[in-house]
């Protein structure tokens, strides 16, 4: 186990170090120049000039990178070009919404996306599941700022159930999680129903029956966990989509989350934020498929971890 | 009795009067409101050039000068007085006394001079440093030789000289520019880096609470140096919040100014609503929509075809496309800039003539050229009506879609990006002063790589003849140097390195409880978007 999870954290090194050279040199790429974004549009050649040497953006690509690479070892993620912040600073706020629209959103996935897999598996080529198959689809396929605003104009402007937007209270986490959580169960209806629709179809089940347990017994103690890995696979993957933030949901509640940072710096070229929020997803994604992986062994006892 | 009555007459209408004149200063007290889409980047005075700090910075600092708020008028405000030398070369303040900092200690000519020494300074990266550029001393501070500006001297505690290398009309107004206000020194030392985020200043708000993302919450000064201002207690500025979002709060009285404006989706619900009516204040930007033509490539290195393309664009139907927020521009300077003229015809909407144009310079068959253009709405669709205007006469546009920063650095080349509609990113005045609408974008020493002059004119006679003008710095000369400004840009429009297109028409749309000491101040021209001094709540009255 311990040499497994070390092997794997060297492999997650070497994934986030090529993940900063490939980021690192697209942003070099870009034609915008930061120095003239930060002189700002009535400066001179010469201000242009000491802000680029100030801030070693006249140096060599491989000189800046490797600059760049060293104050990220000591932690150091830089400075933003627009805000003059520590780049950790920014990130390390927008942590914690970003990490609570994360639980509730997944939360809500799983609850409603399990639920209607399980039925609809269980109900198989009834109209009760091609219904809920249709609904999982629409949940997939709906954009998430038409939604966002319809839940947000119905509940909160119109019925004043909840807070317009904002971000402090559970109260505030209820349509956010809502509008990310339809979205996204219906990925994990699928997943859950093709899965359990597999295992249903085993002996060993008949078996359970034939002992004499109730249904409910052996769906949940013997069908359900083997079908359930396939969803913990995605579940890692999901929170690593969510680490890399979720712009649109985040505009639209004015959610405090780490996607309307990157959006503010995507559009301002403001470098620093941008590679320091890209290796941090990488590093959130890398973790969830980390985790995913150690906690499968717990569910099946077969899986070995190599 | 006929006395007796006209005396009691009198004396109610006296004192109705003073009750009435009583009631014109309003009380303190109250909160309000104001949100915004994008984070607030910074709050130190040298770097801050947002929209939404900019307001923000001039309530937190003092400088010298400022504006009658509403206006465009020049004020004092540090300085109760000031004396030019004949020459026009030296400027001497006498600053206000018992001005104090939100750290307790006293303001002094001192003060002043570290400021300025500090935003000229390159380690400060201040994008407001050019502006100085008329000050003794400039060259050598801003080449990174000296950390202090030799024309800049505190002759006493309350009085600071500075000398120019010239006379400079503009002088009094870059010291309202916010590149000018006092910070403290021992604040900036200690904050290092940070300063920006732990503002010190003298203005008539002090910084409270700031959750980064989040929130920023301004209080009154309560030591602010003019007595009885500002009015209100408290203003709580919420980031991150959509326009949409933000009008919708509005409406149900949580928000009390939508920072960015009414979100076109709303535009024309919100602007027919009665209810609303008088909660609308509109105001005109001192700011043009434009389309730039590369005068140094070909076919736009030939005037006619200039003139050709700025009689294709029919403008009216762009202004159309925008549910009319704006006004039609037939020049460069937007009205309420001096040097504006009335009067002044420019080109006519002639696809007809335009063609002949066309074919008198050899391109009866038109030609290809390229369309850039900011890819936020309503831009792509302004530009897409752009490109019909111009197929109509021959001239097929392909349209190039992207993000700001890269439009921006396109045109800053020499050889790229034809074409450039300004929406988005388009120039508007640093302060109310024509010389501020040519130099950075249609000087000569501007048509270089990454400048704004995406047109790359240059035309060295104006540039002189600007340069005259500037000059005279005499106030009594203002009208002859409007009128010289003026008949710089007519004879630019005749070279039409540009179309202008529109003058955009801000709305401010606020809530019941609050209310400005004069409506303008919804709109500020120079407090953009809105002036926090001069806004009182409704309520506390």
């Amino acid at each position: 186990m311990a040499a497994y999870c070390a092997r794997r954290l060297v492999q997650s090194l070497l994934i986030l170090l090529g993940v900063s050279i490939i980021t690192f040199a697209l942003l070099y790429l870009l034609p915008a120049d930061p120095a003239r974004q930060i002189a700002g549009r009535s400066a001179t050649p010469e201000m242009v000039a000491s802000i680029r040497h100030q801030l070693g953006l006249d140096q060599p690509f491989y000189l800046q990178y490797l600059h760049y690479a060293g104050r990220l070892l000591s932690g150091d993620l830089g400075r933003s070009y627009v805000q003059r912040t520590d780049v950790t600073a920014l990130i390390l706020t927008r942590l914690p919404p970003t990490l609570v629209l994360m639980v509730g959103s997944i939360a809500t996935e799983l609850a409603l996306g399990l639920v209607m897999g399980m039925t609809a598996a269980l109900k198989r080529n009834t109209s009760v599941d091609r219904v809920l198959m249709v609904i999982s689809f629409v949940g997939v396929s709906a954009p998430q700022f038409v939604l966002g605003i319809l839940l947000l104009y119905v509940f909160a402007v119109r019925l004043a159930w909840f807070p317009i937007g904002g971000y402090g209270s559970l109260r505030q986490l209820v349509l956010p999680a809502l509008t990310l959580g339809i979205l996204g169960a219906g990925w994990y209806a699928r997943m859950m129903r093709s899965s359990l629709l597999d295992v249903l179809q085993q002996d060993y089940l008949r078996t359970a029956h034939a002992k004499g347990l109730s249904g409910a017994v052996v769906l949940l103690r013997h069908a359900l966990p083997n079908a359930i890995l396939p969803v913990i696979a995605m579940i890692g993957l999901d929170i690593g989509t969510f680490m890399s933030g979720i712009v649109v949901v985040e505009s639209v509640f004015g959610w405090p989350g780490i996607g309307q940072l990157t959006w503010q710096a995507i559009q301002r070229v403001d470098i620093p934020i941008i590679m320091g929020v890209t290796l941090v997803s990488a590093c959130a994604i890398v973790l969830g498929n980390l985790l995913a992986d150690l906690i499968a062994p717990t569910i099946d006892p077969r899986i070995k971890l190599r | 009795m006929h006395f007796l009555r006209e005396g009691l007459l009198a004396g109610a209408a006296v004192l109705a009067l003073s009750l009435a004149s009583a009631q014109a200063a309003p009380k303190q007290g109250g909160a309000m409101t104001v949100t915004y889409k994008d984070d607030v980047a910074t709050l130190d005075p040298a770097i801050g050039y947002d929209w939404q700090n900019w307001s923000m910075i001039k309530s937190l600092f003092s400088r010298l000068m400022d504006y009658e708020p509403g206006t465009a008028t020049l004020a004092k405000d540090l300085a109760d007085s000031f004396d030019i030398s004949p020459d026009g070369t030296i400027y001497t303040f006498h600053i206000h006394h018992g001005v104090k900092f939100t750290n307790g200690r006293e303001l002094t000519a001192e003060d002043v001079k570290y400021s300025l020494d500090r935003t000229v300074n390159p380690k400060t990266q201040s994008p407001g440093a050019s502006f100085f550029h008329s000050m003794k001393g400039y060259d050598d501070v801003a080449a990174g030789k000296a950390d202090s500006l030799t024309g800049v001297t505190a002759v006493d505690p309350y009085t600071i000289k500075i000398e120019l290398t010239q006379p400079d009309a503009t002088f009094l107004q870059v010291l309202a520019l916010n590149f000018a206000s006092v910070v403290p020194k021992e604040a900036v030392a200690e904050a290092g880096a940070d300063f920006g985020k732990h503002p010190v200043g003298s203005g008539a708000f002090r910084l409270a609470e700031w959750m980064l993302g989040q929130r920023l919450v301004l209080d009154r000064n309560k030591g602010y140096f003019k007595p009885g201002l500002p009015y209100l207690d408290r203003i709580t500025f919420e980031v991150g919040q959509e326009p949409l979002v933000a009008q919708l709060r509005l409406q149900r009285g949580e928000v009390d100014i939508a920072g960015d404006g009414i979100p076109p989706a709303k535009f024309l619900e919100v602007m027919q609503d009665p209810q609303y009516k008088d909660l609308i204040v509109q105001g005109h930007e001192l700011q043009t929509g434009y389309l730039t033509m590369k005068t140094t490539l070909k076919p736009f290195s030939d005037v006619r075809v200039r003139r050709a393309v700025n009689m294709a664009v029919n403008k009216e139907r762009i202004v159309r496309i925008i549910n009319g927020r704006a006004a039609v521009a037939n020049q460069i300077l937007p009205p309420g800039m001096p040097g504006y003229d009335a009067s002044y015809k420019g080109y006519p909407y002639d696809p007809a003539k335009a063609k002949a144009l066309l074919k008198e310079a050899g391109l009866a068959d038109g030609f290809s050229t390229e369309l850039y253009v900011n890819n936020t709405d309503p831009n792509p669709r302004i530009a897409q009506a752009i490109q019909q205007d111009l197929a109509a006469v021959g001239i097929k546009a392909a349209i190039k879609s992207l993000d700001q920063a890269n439009v921006i650095a396109a045109g800053g080349e020499p050889d790229q990006a034809p074409l450039v509609w300004s929406g988005g990113m388009a120039w508007s005045a640093d302060f109310p002063d024509p010389s501020d609408f040519f130099g950075p974008i249609l000087g000569c020493a501007s048509a270089s790589k990454g400048g704004w002059n995406w047109a790359y004119y240059c035309n060295k006679d104006l540039d002189q003849q600007g340069i005259a003008a500037d000059a005279m710095a005499d106030p009594a000369k203002a009208g002859e140097r409007a009128k010289k400004w003026g008949g710089i840009f007519t004879k630019v429009m005749e070279d039409a390195p540009w179309v202008p297109i529109f003058n955009e028409t801000r709305y401010t749309i606020h809530s019941a409880r609050i209310a400005g000491t004069n409506n303008d101040v919804f709109v500020d021209p120079v407090h953009t978007p809105v002036n926090y001094d001069a806004l009182y709540a409704k309520d506390v009255q």
